[in-house]
């Protein structure tokens, strides 16, 4: 680091005419100059500056290099890949079974939405189906998971702009929702609480009892962040129109999840094209119309209280039954190929698993919502002040894990 | 379906259903073509994932595999082409510009050239990173035993 093609101080070369004069170039050029390295070619008052990897508010080890005219940010790059496990590849290197801790890495705040995601993908390929009592389980605890992301986004999104309070708060609460998923399978963050065609373990004694509490505690909390936030001046002052990301852009950009919302799409794949067991229960999608940061944030805010709505109603009524389906200790998936996805926290999480009708798989690709929403930064970011970036970073809610893989 | 094939004729090498979900596959030198077809007639908007697999037995050994998805008809569609190791893919960040990122990666990964693709480098590997790892014959070892080989003079017991 510090040297090289991405060097830290890279020197403005400014481009002369024919008088000596700067000319009024703003475009980053690179040209491909000999001992084959690339000079970054800039305006005269033009500066580049690293934001990262190591930074408190790149949320993990993302590097964003901006290209800044005064204090506005006249272009971004975001250079990734610090965190790249090559997931995709161990993979082809494991069975079906052993793969399924490894997406719980990825992003790792919400470990059993990707679980979620990757076994009923393997599902699907295998043409079978988690029993009803098993959908019903997965969906509790999926929605508990994504309340617990989305506090953990609120509280660091606040205290990047500068709020202190909420992240305690929120962290307080969080707990609550770790503890039901350590009382459920011993684990914290890193679940693994979902197998290949159903759950390994029955609820525990008091599991309705506990999320029924979180839930009916929960609707007061939710008021208690927005009156800290919603009408705050300071808040206001620094999302509203803070990284504008109209709805033609996001689909074009394939932004999914609550970014995509905030900027006006109803579309939820809850809703959409339904999985575990959403087709049963009553939610409203909420959704804004100026996608900046302040409508993201509503949107989120509201997410979770939908999804502490389907927790009240999916917690009142689990069906009876097995809990795994019938499928064998040995997958062996028919050849072919399939693409689930999933509604994770922070977008869609899809699987394109193909099989060769071994028992490893012959390909899994993961399609990470983080990666590929991040990718909407540059457009968001550009003529924002330098301050907005730390902001609009929050805004996507990333999760390096997932981005790099 | 139907309309594509009539439409592009013998560009449409196959078109069947998986696990009920709907995969064409097409002539690579046609993929621009077709994705601008399937965005602005069957108006699938949303590119919503870009990738290959590596069938390295194959004459042209990568899939390049293009999951799209319709908000108006609440559809999905997977577009498939041929692309060998050599010859280069045409890029379709013109059409969806989500497919920047994604055919970065998927050159970074897989090695396949997409042509017309404005910035066309590694995005999770290093920039002097050798080889590119999800080809089938790149052995996951081989770094490994490398290493031990070059900074500790042993073979590794790997």
């Amino acid at each position: 680091m510090g040297s090289g093609k991405f060097g830290n101080r890279e020197r403005a070369v400014a481009p002369q005419d024919g008088y000596g004069r700067m000319s009024d170039e703003r475009t980053t050029k690179t040209i491909s100059g000999m001992d084959s390295v690339n000079t970054t070619v800039l305006g005269a008052d033009e500066i580049i500056l690293n934001m990262g990897p190591q930074h408190p508010s790149t949320h993990g080890v993302l590097r964003v290099k901006l290209k800044l005219d005064g204090e506005r940010v006249a272009g971004s790059e975001c250079i990734i890949g610090y965190l790249h496990r090559g997931v995709e590849k161990i993979a082809e290197h494991r069975s079906y079974q052993q793969f399924a801790p490894y997406v719980d890495r990825m992003d790792y705040v919400a470990a059993v939405s990707n679980g979620l995601g990757y076994c009923e993908a393997v599902e699907k390929l295998l043409g079978t189906e988690a029993p009803p009592r098993a959908r019903v389980v997965r969906t509790i605890l999926t929605e508990l998971q994504r309340i617990a992301s989305h506090l953990l986004w609120l509280g660091t999104h606040a205290l990047d702009i500068g709020a202190l309070t909420p992240v305690f708060y929120c962290f307080r609460e969080r707990e609550e929702i770790l503890k039901i998923f350590e009382k459920y399978c011993g684990a914290r963050l890193t679940t693994h609480a979902f197998r290949i065609g159903g759950l390994q373990y029955e609820t525990y004694d008091g599991f309705e009892e506990d999320t029924k509490r979180f839930c009916n505690d929960f609707a007061h909390k939710i008021d208690e962040y927005e009156t800290l936030l919603t009408e705050n001046r300071i808040w206001v002052g620094r999302t509203k129109g803070v990284g504008i990301l109209n709805a033609a852009d996001a689909i074009a950009l394939g932004v999914t999840g609550p970014v995509l919302r905030a900027s006006g799409v109803k579309w939820d794949l809850r809703r959409a094209q339904p999985y575990a067991a959403y087709d049963q229960y009553e939610f409203d999608i909420p959704t804004r119309e100026t996608g900046d940061t302040y409508d993201r944030y509503v949107v989120r805010m509201e997410e979770m209280r939908q999804s502490r709505r389907i927790c009240l109603q999916a917690v009142e009524n689990i069906p009876t039954g097995p809990i795994m389906a019938r499928i064998g200790k040995v997958l062996k998936p028919p050849p072919g190929e399939v693409y689930h996805s999933i509604e994770a926290p922070k977008g869609e999480l899809g699987y394109y698993i193909v099989s060769d009708g071994t028992t490893q798989p012959y390909r899994v690709r993961v399609r990470p919502p983080s990666f590929i929403n991040l990718q909407a930064f540059d457009k968001m970011a550009k003529g924002a002040l330098i301050a907005d970036v730390v902001a609009i970073i929050g805004t996507i809610d990333i999760v390096l894990g997932e981005v790099d893989r | 379906m139907q309309r594509l094939k009539a439409r592009f004729g013998d560009a449409i090498r196959e078109a069947s259903l998986d696990r009920k979900q709907a995969i064409v596959l097409i002539a690579v030198e046609q993929l621009r073509e077709i994705s601008r077809y399937c965005r602005d007639e069957e108006k699938f908007d949303m590119l919503v994932d870009l990738t290959a697999v590596d069938w390295p037995k194959r004459e042209k050994r990568f899939d390049v595999v293009l999951n799209l998805y319709s908000f108006a008809k609440n559809e999905r569609l997977r577009l498939k082409a041929h692309a060998g190791e050599t010859e280069p893919a045409p890029s379709v960040c013109e059409i969806w510009p989500a497919a920047n990122w994604m055919e970065r990666e998927c050159y970074d990964m897989f090695g396949i050239v997409f042509e017309g693709h404005p910035d066309l480098k590694r995005i999770l590997l290093p920039d002097e990173w050798q080889g590119h790892p999800l080809r089938k014959d790149y052995d996951i070892l081989k770094q490994d035993t490398d290493w031990v080989r070059e900074n500790l003079g042993i073979e590794s017991g790997q």
